[in-house]
């Protein structure tokens, strides 16, 4: 086996490398930043440019070396390299390749193009670890520019109706994806702490945002009437939220497909937009791929692997600690 | 469709009471008439017979998705509604439809007549020509279960903003047994004939668990009954008929034909408003509640169940008298009617007035409530002397002052996600109390912790899964849970023995450790005491 499935983590014994791994280990190969991919007490890491100032940020002061996308490195017995996943600004899909068998760990991955994250591109393989978050075909993402259509008419009404509106996002992925797409005509824009945060170690590394305000104990938001603020999913319910009154309140995430967890939310819209890739774009991606084993991770793994075995695949459910996309564990963020 | 499911949509995407009425007010003043009566239908529970079987919709939604049935059915449960599930699987419709909500509820309604080779054409054209929050809603109407987030009591006061109807008035005339296809707009809303239908019954004055006996003042201006668990009922007596209406306004005249002989000494004219009970004629004393439940859901009652739980009408208001409407009369003054017209009829009559209990004062009273659960009761019924009969879920003049509920504390060992709002949260669970080293799984509850506890307990339930049985998951035996209960009873089929009424968690006890929650003997013992 190229990689074998560890207690520890994802592990390449010809390169003595772990992916992604829940436990401290001594090599340390990382896809991108979220807090369940990238984890503390590695002695070593390997990251993609990109996606290295955020983990820096959130780890400290960590032993870390980065790699170019596409760029080939002899790790022991293995050549790798990292190739766009298409989830967040540096995320990548890992390739692996051993005595001629090439493995991809893809971590988490979506195929559209968000306009800002480096597209999705898929990587021929022999075996090939998917996420399943969403893999159920009730999971069908509508089209970008309409959900950010009716996001910015969303925020038009509400400021014409004098109300802030305030969207619960990811601090790292989701909540840049909006500020890259909005249309930042209708009104300014602020942020929460964590979100803020995250925006300037991506500015400083040339992603481009637009403007943004970040909310302190000291601002006034009347200066900002009618704004469209950006928050975390926790700080949507906490007492943050009192500063903006009778505000109209979003979440942005893939889970707004289902009406159930929307009305659970209690929010007052659900826009569908995720960072992980629909029931289409799973089965598209794989395909591409063209590999015969496929390992399927944290989601609806029991279904989707049954799935994929009856379409003709060699498919087996792995046991991780990634979590995907949720909105009901306390989420970890980047602290403030 | 597309006002109807704008309406819905604003409905959907609020959470406002305010704005919920004021979208259907702008509604009931701008749709066309049959629209309307079809919305009001919907929004009071009627809706057409469902013509199609939900396996059919389920087989046809997964062949047009391209899907295998497992596959469907496994999206179900995650979703937590089958009409969102179809409308989320199907692929994006190709066609577009130009049906209003009522054009569109004749096909549901009359989808019935074809043979199932039709039904499975109209329902796929149907899906190939509706956008997706179209599609939901008629899969909506063709299973028939709309639910959208709208009480009767808003729809009625959106009703009564858009017509400059009172609303009390309304609740009345929207009362009773009246389909879109029998009325009109006009005649059901607008007429003032109260002839037009002789069946129909008051809307029903619901009351509110007592919050602050202090709050309620002198104990001389208050009224108690004993409050006995059965059906609340209505008993309409009008041209020489009579009617049974529950108070989910279901009219279930035919399950209980004790009440047949009743117009023969009752004049027209009378409405009583009561609780059917199981009735021991033997002892004159009411069955529990355990002996009407098989009544419950009978369309037809065998004789056996007619001689084992007869049923009786334990009648406590007066809302007609001579045809005269009483409800704007006082308690006292519709209660003294009440006393007159029962001490008239005779013996075997199945009516029995439900009995005031005398009280001095509130500690009095209080007192005396300690022993309903010997005498099988719930508690007392409070009701203001001089109130009027009012509509709805009021508070202020009645109060129900139930008993405080059982407690044990148990742990929980399974659990299953819920559905609809509470779809891909694991809200229903299993507990379990100690006999020996073994865990003995007792009851089931699913409702009481809070949406942050639920979300807690989600988050730990995936990560601390033993086992998983289809949608059940076994999870390590470490949290103990209060749960709350109004009665316990013997049970065959649990293999502890034992049946809750009512559980609920009460209380997450963070501060219990396992090995000290209940025992099968604590239960068994409750049991003995209670049971």
């Amino acid at each position: 086996m190229v990689l074998q499935f560890r207690p520890q983590g994802i592990y390449c014994p010809a390169g003595d490398f772990y992916i992604d791994p829940w436990k401290p280990v001594e090599r340390a190969l990382i896809s991108h930043g979220h807090a369940d991919h990238s984890r503390w007490g590695m002695q070593r890491y390997l990251a993609t440019e990109a996606a290295t100032p955020v983990i820096k940020h959130r780890l400290g002061d960590i032993n870390i070396e980065t790699i170019k996308y596409a760029e080939q490195r002899q790790i022991g017995g293995a050549k790798v390299s990292f190739h766009p996943a298409g989830h967040v600004p540096g995320s990548a899909q890992i390739r692996i390749e051993v005595a001629g068998e090439v493995w991809v760990a893809s971590g988490d991955y979506k195929t559209v193009d968000d306009g800002l994250s480096e597209p999705f591109e898929p990587v021929p393989c022999h075996a090939f670890i998917t996420e399943s978050t969403f893999g159920l075909p009730v999971f069908k993402w509508d089209r970008q520019e309409d959900v950010i259509a009716s996001l910015n008419a969303w925020w038009q009404a509400n400021k014409d109706a004098g109300r802030f509106s305030v969207i619960g996002a990811y601090a790292l992925g989701k909540a840049q994806r909006i500020l890259a797409n909005v249309d930042t005509s209708i009104g300014p824009i602020l942020t929460h702490g964590a979100i803020e945060n995250t925006n300037e170690v991506l500015r400083a590394q040339g992603v481009a945002l637009p403007p943004t305000i970040r909310v302190t104990k000291d601002t006034n938001v009347k200066d900002h009437a009618g704004a469209l603020v950006i928050a975390t999913p926790s700080g949507m319910g906490g007492p943050w939220m009192r500063k903006f009154g009778q505000a109209s309140t979003a979440f942005a995430s893939g889970w707004m497909a289902m009406r159930g967890v929307r009305r659970r939310r209690s929010a007052d819209r659900g826009f569908i937009m995720s960072d992980h890739a629909d029931w289409e774009g799973l089965n598209t991606a794989i395909k591409a791929t063209g590999a015969e084993r496929i390992f399927v991770t944290h989601g609806y793994t029991t279904q989707f692997t049954r799935w994929l075995t009856e379409q003709g695949y060699d498919a087996a459910i792995v046991e991780t600690e990634f979590e995907g996309e949720s909105l009901d564990a306390p989420e970890q963020e980047l602290a403030e | 469709m597309n006002r109807f499911a704008q309406l819905f949509t604003t409905l959907d995407q609020t959470t406002k009471t305010n704005a919920k009425v004021a979208a259907l007010s702008d509604y009931f003043a701008s749709a066309p008439d049959t629209d309307k009566l079809w919305t009001i239908a919907l929004l009071s529970g009627r809706r057409p017979k469902r013509g199609v079987t939900t396996t059919l919709l389920r087989e046809w939604a997964a062949e047009k998705a391209g899907i295998p049935l497992w596959l469907f059915e496994e999206c179900y449960p995650i979703v937590g509604d089958l009409s969102e599930t179809i409308a989320l699987v199907l692929p994006p419709a190709t066609g577009t439809s130009d049906k209003t909500l009522t054009q569109w509820l004749e096909v549901v309604r009359d989808i019935g007549q074809h043979d199932v080779e039709t039904k499975k054409q109209i329902i796929l054209s149907a899906w190939d020509s509706l956008p997706p929050i179209e599609r939901f809603l008629f899969n909506k109407l063709i299973t028939g279960g709309l639910r959208i987030g709208v009480s009767q009591k808003l729809m009625t006061r959106a009703l009564a903003r858009a017509t400059q109807i009172e609303e009390s008035t309304l609740a009345h005339r929207l009362m009773g047994d009246w389909t879109p296809d029998k009325t009109t707009f006009h005649d059901l809303i607008l007429s003032e004939n109260p002839e037009a239908d002789a069946s129909k019954p008051y809307p029903f004055y619901l009351a509110y668990q007592l919050e602050d006996l202090d709050a309620l003042g002198p104990a001389a201006d208050w009224r108690a009954e004993w409050k006995w668990d059965g059906i609340r009922g209505q008993l309409v007596i009008r041209t020489g008929q009579h009617f049974l209406w529950s108070r989910g306004e279901e009219l279930i005249t035919d399950r209980f034909p004790e009440f047949a002989t009743l117009p023969d000494f009752v004049p027209d004219g009378t409405v009583f408003d009561g609780e059917i009970l199981a009735w021991d004629h033997a002892t004159d004393t009411p069955q529990s509640f355990n002996a009407l439940q098989p009544r419950i859901g009978r369309k037809t009652v065998p004789k056996k169940l007619l001689k084992d739980a007869p049923a009786v009408l334990y009648a406590y208001d007066l809302l007609e008298n001579d045809g005269q409407d009483l409800r704007d009369t006082s308690y006292d003054a519709r209660r003294a009617k009440l006393e007159t017209m029962i001490a008239a009829l005779p013996k075997d009559a199945p009516i029995r007035l439900s009995a005031t209990v005398p009280f001095a004062d509130w500690p009095a009273l209080a007192q005396l409530r300690e022993t309903s659960r010997d005498r099988h009761a719930e508690g007392f019924m409070l009701k203001r002397g001089a109130s009027p009969y009012l509509s709805g879920r009021k508070k202020g003049d009645w109060w129900k002052w139930k008993v405080d509920p059982l407690m044990i504390d148990a742990v929980m060992i399974y659990a299953q996600a819920g559905s609809g709002r509470r779809a891909n949260l694991f809200t229903d669970f299993t507990f379990a109390v100690w006999n020996g080293n073994e865990l003995v799984p007792f009851t089931k509850a699913y409702s009481g912790l809070t949406d942050t506890e639920f979300r807690k307990i989600t988050a730990w339930v995936r990560k601390n899964t033993l086992q998983k049985f289809g949608p059940v998951r076994q999870v390590t035996p470490e949290h103990v849970f209060e749960i709350a209960f109004e009665g316990i009873q013997k049970s065959t089929r649990h293999k502890s023995g034992v049946a809750l009424r009512f559980p609920r968690m009460s209380r997450w006890r963070h501060d219990k450790p396992l090995a000290e929650a209940n025992t099968l003997d604590d239960l068994k013992e409750m049991l003995e005491t209670y049971g």
